[in-house]
């Protein structure tokens, strides 16, 4: 039987345009800008000077605190600047600038195909090089990894899972790299596994991707300890608590974490990004984005150097189109509207959308009919019309009685609602302001 | 590019709209109106025009003139107001019934209360309490209306003969209450399968329970309702008058009986449905449905009214909001300690 998650959820259609579309490695820009705050956390700081001569690969900035994430050279060349750039939302965040001078990796960078399955390091090797490496959650929150891969004292990992759903419509960079680099994949699980110490791993991946099921699956067989599993498509599956509860039937508590059931949650990505920093010393400097939308001439899968801008990609899908109304960099349930297409992609970067005014128009905003609609969409159980009325009224104790907190922002209320109701937006703004409310009083 | 637009997440939208869901309605209640149409003849199409004409006019002018809105009338709410308020009314019933009925459907119980999804009872329902109350004499007039249908199906107009003056519930009340028992007043049985595809007597959409069952199906099919509420209020009246009958069945009607005659199909399927006026949680809709059920029989049981299903749901209507307090859904994932 085809598992999924009990509550709520919705069934947009998966316009996996670019499915059928080979990986391609997008050519190098002249100059990249890498941004310092790429993970969630404090950002890195820069340990290069203008003038510096880089290679790819090369450590440029260095974590600063608990939660960050170091930052490495996804080119070659010459650091020609130090400075706050906008970032695709237009808030300037600090950048490295590089230009761009031939191609030249660190030598102790294994850029070979070969495959390499032996691996000796101990739980504490691995969980150094994770983090050296730079890698964070390539499911979207770019959380650092090797944090994620530690649970707190007290809490112990019973089984790792990896998500391979891509439960957002559009995205196939997922499917595509299950596709060409499950051995990869498996072998990076492997070593998460070694890492948490755990001898269990699910796969899950939606019923949409059969090529990927398959490849996974003949993976699965050569390690030990891996089984995939086929979920039913539904969005959004690959929300991590949602995965949890489709695959091992737990439910995280409500403001609790997924450790507290057990379970550790992975991107496939991330178990790539895993694979090449352990094993072949790569540090994360590219990633797999799929540039899509159906007013674009062709949808393709491209293999990009962290700090590309996202005005390159679409240049490499012939333009902007006339008619496009909204670039989005993600999923079109949970991605951000792109409103600078000079700033550049970074770790987490997965999708370029384009969609139309027609396709991403909300319906005109009408009185709230009471049909419940909302409520059964919500994966989390929550009642969203009610929540938007509160943050309407600016309510915050009411809200946090509704448990607003426990809001994932899916979107699934905003997406369904028939009347139009800008249920999330509202939804978002009360949320931010019971969070504020909470910590205060947590100090 | 200056002209992109920059808004939140999510960037789809579903196909949904309050539109949509109104006309899935009107297309639900296509096959009863078309039935009626055909049996009844032109008295229920002159009801239909002035029904329906009434309200889209009333909700027109009074978010012109009194409330200053843009116009509503194209999320087509009232038209299916209109066209519940007709199917629930006598099909001799005069034109001017209809109107005054939308009047006070519309005017009163849905404008007031602030327009669609602000009102607490079923305006259609209230419409049709106002005019039973107002008019007892007329609004209990079950003459037969000749249509198409009755010349060509001779088993309906032996129907008709059988039914005219009198609809089965109310044989039951009056029958019971000169002290008849129920064996004498239906020597014939009390359910017999006419009933299910077409029995005349009674109000314009009490006509064919099988194109009221069709009409659901298609709600079903298309997701605009949940089995929950019409199951729940049918399978309470089921149940109670199964132990009532079973007790004593010269007084107390069965549950075929019950379920195939008067208004309840109607009510259990498109008035107890409305989204506005009915609870939003499973929970809440279970309860709901049993006290519509329990509430209908007790009426058609005890009390002076023949019929009970109207009352029935506008009495649950006032508790919803309790029940939509109160009844949660189930939220994900238990609090942490
Ligand atoms: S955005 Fe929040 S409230 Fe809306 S459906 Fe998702 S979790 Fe529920
Ligand atoms: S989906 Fe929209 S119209 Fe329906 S109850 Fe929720 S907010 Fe109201």
């Amino acid at each position: 039987m085809k598992k999924t998650f009990a509550i709520g959820g919705v069934h947009p259609h998966d316009s996996k345009l670019s499915r059928q579309s080979a990986v391609e490695e997008l050519p190098l820009p002249e100059t990249v800008a890498i941004s310092m705050a790429q993970h969630l956390g404090a950002p890195a700081t820069p340990i290069v000077a203008v003038g510096d001569k880089v290679l790819v690969g090369q450590l440029i900035a260095e974590p600063s605190g608990f939660v960050s994430a170091p930052v490495h050279s996804s080119v070659s060349g010459t650091v020609k600047a130090i400075e706050p750039r906008a970032d695709l939302a237009g808030n300037p965040v600090p950048h490295v600038v590089i230009e761009v001078e031939g191609d030249a990796w660190l030598p102790e960078i294994d850029r070979t195909p070969n495959f390499v399955g032996d691996m000796t390091l101990s739980a504490e090797q691995i969980l150094a090089r994770i983090k050296e490496a730079g890698i964070v959650g390539l499911g979207g929150a770019a959380f650092p990894t090797h944090i994620k891969l530690s649970p707190p004292p007290g809490k112990k990992a019973e089984v790792l899972i990896l998500n391979g759903t891509e439960c957002e419509p559009y995205l196939t960079s997922d499917d595509h790299i299950m596709r060409d680099r499950p051995d990869e994949i498996a072998m990076g699980a492997q070593i998460m596994m070694k890492a948490l110490g755990v001898g269990r791993c699910y796969i899950g991946i939606e019923e949409n991707k059969p090529e990927a099921i398959k490849a996974m699956r003949i993976a699965a067989i050569r390690f030990g300890g891996l089984e995939v599993v086929r979920l039913k498509k539904k969005y959004p599956q690959g929300g991590e608590k949602q995965l949890i509860d489709a695959i091992i039937g737990r439910r995280v508590p409500s403001l609790g974490l997924p450790i507290d059931t057990g379970a550790v949650v992975q991107n496939v990505g991330t178990a790539l990004a895993v694979y090449e920093a352990v094993q072949k010393h790569k540090p994360l400097i590219d990633n797999m984005i799929t540039v899509t939308g159906r007013c674009l001439p062709v949808q393709k899968n491209f293999l990009v150097r962290i700090g590309t801008p996202f005005s390159k990609l679409l240049e490499a899908v012939g333009g902007i189109p006339e008619n496009a109304a909204k670039i989005i960099s993600g999923g079109p349930m949970m991605g951000k509207a792109i409103s600078n297409l000079e700033a550049t992609t970074v770790k987490a970067s997965s999708a370029v959308l384009v969609l139309t005014e027609k396709e991403t128009k909300r319906r005109p905003e009408g009185p709230c009919i009471r049909c419940g609609k909302c409520a059964d969409a919500c994966p989390m159980g929550l009642q969203p019309f009610l929540l938007y009325k509160l943050a309407k009224m600016n309510r915050p104790d009411e809200m946090e009685q509704e448990k607003v907190f426990d809001c994932i922002e899916c979107g699934c209320c905003l997406y369904t609602c028939p009347a139009g109701i800008p249920l999330l937006d509202l939804i978002r703004i009360g949320k931010a302001d019971v969070m504020k409310i909470m910590r205060s009083r947590k100090k | 590019m200056s002209n992109l637009i920059v808004s939140p997440s999510p960037h789809l939208h579903g196909p949904e709209s309050t539109r949509r869901v109104m006309g899935d309605v009107l297309i639900a209640l296509l096959p009863v109106t078309l039935v009626a149409l055909l049996c009844y003849g032109w008295s229920v199409l002159i009801l239909l025009l002035s029904g329906v004409a009434t309200c889209v006019l009333c909700e027109y002018l009074i978010n012109r003139f009194l409330l200053h809105r843009p116009c509503s009338v194209g999320d087509l709410s009232a038209i299916v107001t209109g066209v519940l308020l007709v199917l629930n009314l006598p099909p001799a019933a005069p034109w001017w019934i209809a109107v005054v009925g939308a009047v006070v459907a519309i005017g009163i119980a849905k404008m007031t209360f602030g327009g669609l999804g602000q009102n607490l009872f079923n305006p259609a329902l209230v419409g049709r309490v106002f005019l039973l109350v107002s008019f007892p004499v007329l609004m209990t007039d079950w003459t037969i209306p000749h249509g198409l249908l009755q010349d060509h199906l001779p088993s309906l107009s032996a129907q008709v003969d059988a039914f005219s003056g009198a609809t089965p519930l109310g044989v039951a009340k009056e029958g019971l209450g000169a002290g008849s028992t129920l064996q004498e007043l239906f020597a014939g049985g009390q359910f017999n399968w006419n009933m299910f595809f077409l029995r005349p007597g009674g109000s314009v959409g009490e006509l064919s329970a099988l194109a009221l069952l069709v009409g659901f199906l298609y709600l079903l099919c298309r997701r605009v309702i949940k089995v929950t509420i019409p199951l729940t209020i049918v399978a309470t009246v089921v149940v109670l008058s199964a132990i009532f009958s079973a007790v004593d069945p010269a007084r107390f009607t069965g549950p075929l009986f019950n379920v195939f005659t008067g208004g309840l199909l109607l009510g259990a399927i498109f008035m107890a449905t409305d989204y506005v006026t009915s609870p939003m949680t499973t929970l809440g809709q279970i309860i709901y449905g049993v006290g519509i059920g329990v509430i209908a029989l007790c009426i058609r049981y005890f009390g002076s009214y023949p019929e009970g299903v109207s009352f029935s749901i506008l009495i649950m209507n006032c508790v919803v909001p309790l029940l939509n307090k109160y009844c949660k859904p189930r939220r994900f994932g238990k609090e942490a300690k």
